[in-house]
C-alpha cells in the first residue's frame, strides 16, 4: 500500500486507536477460555466480556442487560428487523428512504411474510419528513426503523421526535446509530427508542464486533440459534477480543467527543469553503450533520472518476456507501432527497477524523482543483 | 487474578490462539486497516487481498475452491445459515422434513427445533451405545420430502467421527442436501470435500488456534447449492453473507488453516501418544468407563466416566485442570450431559463423566499430572461414598430398593 495515501473515509472503516490494540492484545495472545466454560480461563473471559458490556451500557446511556453483543451492525439490523416483528403480529413497517441496506433488504425480506414496507421520505436535506411519517402512522403500524445520522450526508435524524410520534401510536422503534454513536452525544434512554444498533469499527474499535441495544420490554426472536449465549438472544462463542477492544474504542470515543467535534468541524469548514469557490454543491449542508462529514458533487464530474483520480493523487474518499462502491447507480439517498440523477451521480464523501490535519485538507483542495480542470478540459475536447 | 492457572484440557471448548496466528492478525488491525468492499482506495484493496488469500487457506484445508468458502461470525452462524438456508430454499420443491441427529451440537439441534416451529417436521436419530449413526437406521429415516439432513463429522463431546461419506453418498441417491457440522474436525482429521459427498460444512476457527467471532461455510458450486441468507444489506459474499468483512479475523483463521494442513499429520501422532497415556493411566483406576467409539475417533478427546462418584464434587476436586463436564455451552446448567445420555448411559455414569481435550500446547507432564490428580481425587471422594463401599462389599446397587424418605 502506498502509504502517503490520506485517510478521508472514515465513515467506511476507522484505525484501530493504539489503546484498543492493548486493551485486545491479552484476550488474542494469552489462553483465553471460552466464556461459556466455568473453569477460571472461561471465567476471566466471561468478566472481561461482562466488564466490556457495562462499559458499553455506560457509554449508550443504558443498564448492561440491555447490551446484546453480534458480528457488527449488519447483523444487529437484521436481527432488531427479523427479530421484533418475528413476534408481532404482520401489519405495516415503516423504514426511511435513506437506510443503509442492511435495514432496507431485511425489510424487505419480510414482505413475504406478509409485511407491508413503506418507506418515509425525507426533505431536500436528507431529514426524515415527520409529517408523512405522522401520516403513515395513522396505518396500523408494527416497527419503525430510521436511522440517527446517515452515513452519507451526514444529517443527523429527528429521532426524538420520531419516538415521540411512534410511542402516541404504541408502535416499536429501531434506530440504527452505526453512524452516529462515537461521533455524536448518543443516549438510547433520552432517544426513546427501543432498540438501537451500533458497531465497532466505525469508532476505532475492530471490524466483527457489534451490539444490538434493546428496552427491556421488547420481545424480540433470536436470528441465531444454539448454546443459548447472550441470555438466549444470540448463540455463538463471543468473540472476546473483539468485544473488549469494542468497549475500549466507545470509552476513547465518549472522552474525546468534545475535542474531536471541535477539530473535525473546523477541518469540514476548511474543507467546503474551499468546495463552494470550486462550484460544489454539497449536500445537507443546512442542517445538523455528523462534524467529520461532507458529501459533495461538482457538477459534470463523474463521482466514480474523480473518486479513482483522487486516489491516484493520493487520497482516499468514499462516491458512496462502500457497500455499494461496486455499483455506478447514484446514491440511493441523494436521489430521495430529490437531487438530480445527473448532479448525484457526481457525489462524492469525504468523511475525516481527528487524525487528519488542515495541512491534508489544503493539500486535497489543491489535488481537486487540478483533478476537476483536468477532467472539465478533457469533456471540453470530447464535447 | 492471582489463581494459579490451571492446567489447559478443554482444546475443545475453545483452543488458544496459535502465537503465529496472533502475529499475523495484528498488522491488519493496525497499518492495514481498509474496508474490504471499498473499491476506491488502496485501503481496501489491501484487506481485500488478504481476505481473499485466506480464503484460499481455508479452501486448501478441505480441498475445496475458495469461491465454496463464505465467511460467517463463526460455526453457529454456519450452522443456522446452512441449515435454515438450504430448508428455505429447497422446501417449496423438496418438502419439509429434516434428519439430524440427538448428540448434535445445539447450534444446529436449536436451529432445527426453529425450523419445527416454522412447520418443518423432524427426526433425531438416536446413536448406537458407541455413539455412532447407524447407516440402516438413516436410509430408514429418509422421507420423500425430506429435505436437508444434518450430521456432525466430530462429535465436540465424545470426539467420534461419523461416517460422512456413507452417509453422504444415501443424501446423494436420495436427493437430500447434506450439511455438515466440521467445527471439531478441522485439523484433527483429513476433509477432501471434492470426494465427500457433503453441500454444506461449517467451520469454526477458535476451535482450530485462530481467533473467537469468525467462522466459515462451505457451500458447494458443482452440483450448485443454493441457500436463503440469513443476513441483508450490503451483499457481502455474493449475497450469501452481508456484513464488513472482519479482515484481521479471516487473516487470522486464514493462518490457522494453513498450520492446521501443514502440521496436522505430525501433530495427530503426537497428540495421539498423549491421549493414550492418559487414557491408559486414567484405566488404571476402578470402574471407569470411556464414552464413545475409541476406534473412530479423534485422538484429541478423551470423555470418561467414572463410576461412584458425584459429578460436582469431582469437578470441585480437580480444579488444578480446567476440563470440561459437558459442552461448555451447556455447562452452565447442571442437566447431565444430552449426548452421554443418547448413549445410554445412566444419569449417574452422565453426571460423573469428565472430557478432556487435549491440543497443541498440552505437554507429556501435563498428561502425568492429571492421572495422578485425578487417581487420588477420586479415591478421596470414593473413600467417602457409602455406595462405593457397598459395590465394595459386592451389594449389587441396581438390585437395592432405596427407602422413600
Amino acid at each position: 500500500m502506498t502509504m502517503q495515501t490520506v485517510f478521508f473515509d472514515h465513515n467506511s472503516t476507522t484505525a484501530l486507536k493504539p489503546q484498543v490494540l492493548e486493551a485486545m492484545l491479552p484476550w488474542l495472545t494469552q489462553p483465553t477460555g471460552n466464556p461459556t466454560s466455568r473453569h477460571v480461563y472461561g471465567r476471566n473471559a466471561r468478566e472481561a466480556m461482562e466488564q466490556a458490556r457495562k462499559q458499553i451500557a455506560e457509554c449508550a446511556g443504558v443498564q448492561v442487560s440491555q447490551v446484546v453483543f453480534t458480528s457488527g451492525g449488519t447483523e444487529a439490523n437484521n436481527f432488531a428487523i427479523k427479530g421484533i416483528t418475528a413476534n408481532l403480529t404482520p401489519s405495516q413497517l415503516l423504514v426511511s428512504a435513506i437506510e443503509h441496506p442492511c435495514v432496507t433488504r431485511p425489510a424487505q425480506s419480510l414482505a413475504w411474510h406478509d409485511w407491508k414496507v413503506v418507506q418515509i421520505g425525507v426533505d431536500g436535506q436528507g431529514v426524515i419528513d415527520l409529517r408523512q411519517a405522522e401520516q403513515i402512522l395513522k396505518t396500523r403500524t408494527g416497527l419503525v426503523s430510521a436511522m440517527l445520522a446517515n452515513n452519507e450526508t451526514g444529517a443527523i435524524q429527528p429521532i426524538a421526535e420520531l419516538a415521540t410520534l411512534v410511542k402516541a401510536s404504541g408502535v416499536l422503534l429501531h434506530t440504527d446509530a452505526v453512524q452516529a454513536f462515537g461521533k455524536i452525544e448518543v443516549n438510547m434512554t433520552a432517544l426513546g427508542v427501543h432498540a438501537m444498533t451500533i458497531s465497532s469499527h466505525k469508532i476505532g474499535g475492530p471490524i466483527g464486533v457489534g451490539a444490538l441495544i434493546l428496552d427491556k420490554r421488547v420481545d424480540i426472536a433470536p436470528l441465531l440459534h444454539g448454546g443459548g449465549q447472550e441470555r438466549g438472544l444470540r448463540s455463538g462463542t463471543e468473540n472476546v477480543a473483539g468485544i473488549v477492544g469494542f468497549a475500549r474504542a466507545c470509552q476513547l470515543a465518549m472522552q474525546s467527543l468534545d475535542s474531536r467535534r471541535l477539530t473535525t468541524t473546523a477541518l469540514r469548514d476548511q474543507l467546503e469553503a474551499g468546495l463552494s469557490k470550486l462550484g460544489a454543491a454539497i449536500f445537507a449542508q443546512q442542517v445538523t450533520r455528523l462534524p467529520n462529514t461532507s458529501f459533495f458533487a461538482i457538477p459534470n464530474i463523474e463521482g466514480e472518476t474523480l473518486v479513482t483520480a483522487l486516489d491516484k493523487a493520493g487520497f482516499a474518499v468514499a462516491s458512496g456507501s462502500a457497500c455499494s462502491s461496486d455499483s455506478t447507480e447514484p446514491s440511493h439517498v441523494l436521489l430521495a432527497m430529490g437531487v438530480e440523477p445527473d448532479l448525484a451521480r457526481g457525489a462524492v464523501r469525504v468523511s475525516l477524523s481527528d487524525n487528519n490535519t488542515s495541512e491534508e485538507i489544503t493539500q486535497f483542495l489543491a489535488a481537486l482543483q487540478q483533478q476537476v480542470q483536468r477532467l472539465k478540459g478533457l469533456s471540453a475536447v470530447a464535447a | 487474578m492471582s489463581e494459579r492457572k490451571p492446567i489447559y484440557l478443554d482444546y475443545s471448548a475453545t483452543t488458544p490462539v496459535d502465537p503465529r496466528v496472533a502475529q499475523k492478525m495484528i498488522p491488519y488491525l493496525t497499518e492495514d486497516f481498509g474496508n474490504p468492499a471499498s473499491r476506491s482506495h488502496p485501503y481496501g484493496w489491501t484487506a481485500e487481498q488478504a481476505v481473499e488469500n485466506a480464503r484460499e487457506e481455508v479452501a486448501k484445508l478441505v480441498n475445496a475452491d475458495p469461491r465454496e468458502i463464505v465467511w460467517t461470525s463463526g460455526a453457529t452462524e454456519s450452522n443456522n445459515l446452512a441449515i435454515k438456508g438450504a430448508a428455505h430454499f429447497y422446501a417449496a420443491s423438496k418438502g419439509k422434513h429434516i434428519i439430524t441427529s440427538a448428540t448434535e451440537h445445539k447450534a444446529v439441534l436449536d436451529t432445527v427445533r426453529e425450523l419445527e416451529r416454522e412447520g418443518y417436521e423432524a427426526t433425531y436419530l438416536q446413536p448406537e451405545a458407541d455413539g455412532l449413526i447407524s447407516l440402516e437406521k438413516f436410509k430408514a429415516a429418509i422421507r420423500p420430502d425430506t429435505v436437508v439432513a444434518s450430521i456432525m463429522l466430530v462429535n465436540n463431546e465424545i470426539g467420534v467421527i461419523q461416517d460422512i461419506e456413507a452417509l453422504g453418498n444415501v443424501c446423494r441417491a436420495n436427493n437430500i442436501i447434506f450439511h455438515v457440522d466440521a467445527a471439531q474436525a478441522t485439523g484433527k482429521v483429513a476433509i477432501d470435500l471434492e470426494k465427500l459427498p457433503v453441500d454444506l460444512m461449517s467451520f469454526s476457527a477458535h476451535k482450530t488456534y485462530g481467533p473467537k467471532g469468525i467462522g466459515a461455510l462451505y457451500v458447494r458450486r458443482k452440483p450448485r447449492i443454493r441457500i436463503e441468507a440469513q443476513m441483508h444489506g450490503g451483499g457481502h459474499e455474493r449475497g450469501m453473507r452481508s456484513g464488513t468483512l472482519a479482515t484481521h479475523q479471516i487473516v487470522g483463521m486464514g493462518e490457522a488453516f494453513r498450520i492446521a494442513r501443514e502440521e496436522m499429520a505430525s501433530e495427530n501422532e503426537r497428540i495421539r501418544m498423549l491421549r493414550d497415556r492418559l487414557l491408559n493411566g486414567l484405566l488404571q483406576i476402578e470402574e471407569t468407563y470411556v464414552n464413545g467409539d475409541l476406534d473412530h475417533r479423534v485422538p484429541h478427546n478423551l470423555n470418561v466416566s467414572f463410576n461412584f462418584v458425584e459429578g460436582e464434587s469431582l469437578i470441585m476436586a480437580i480444579k488444578d485442570i480446567a476440563v470440561s463436564s459437558g459442552s461448555a455451552c451447556t455447562s452452565a446448567s447442571l442437566e447431565p450431559s444430552y449426548v452421554l445420555r443418547a448413549l445410554g448411559r445412566s444419569d449417574e455414569l452422565a453426571h460423573s463423566s469428565i472430557r478432556f481435550s487435549i491440543g497443541r500446547f498440552t505437554t507429556e507432564a501435563d498428561v502425568d499430572y492429571t492421572i495422578e490428580l485425578l487417581k487420588s481425587k477420586i479415591g478421596k471422594l470414593r473413600e467417602l461414598s457409602p455406595l462405593w463401599e457397598m459395590f465394595k462389599d459386592g451389594i449389587d446397587l441396581s438390585k437395592v430398593e432405596w427407602a422413600e424418605h
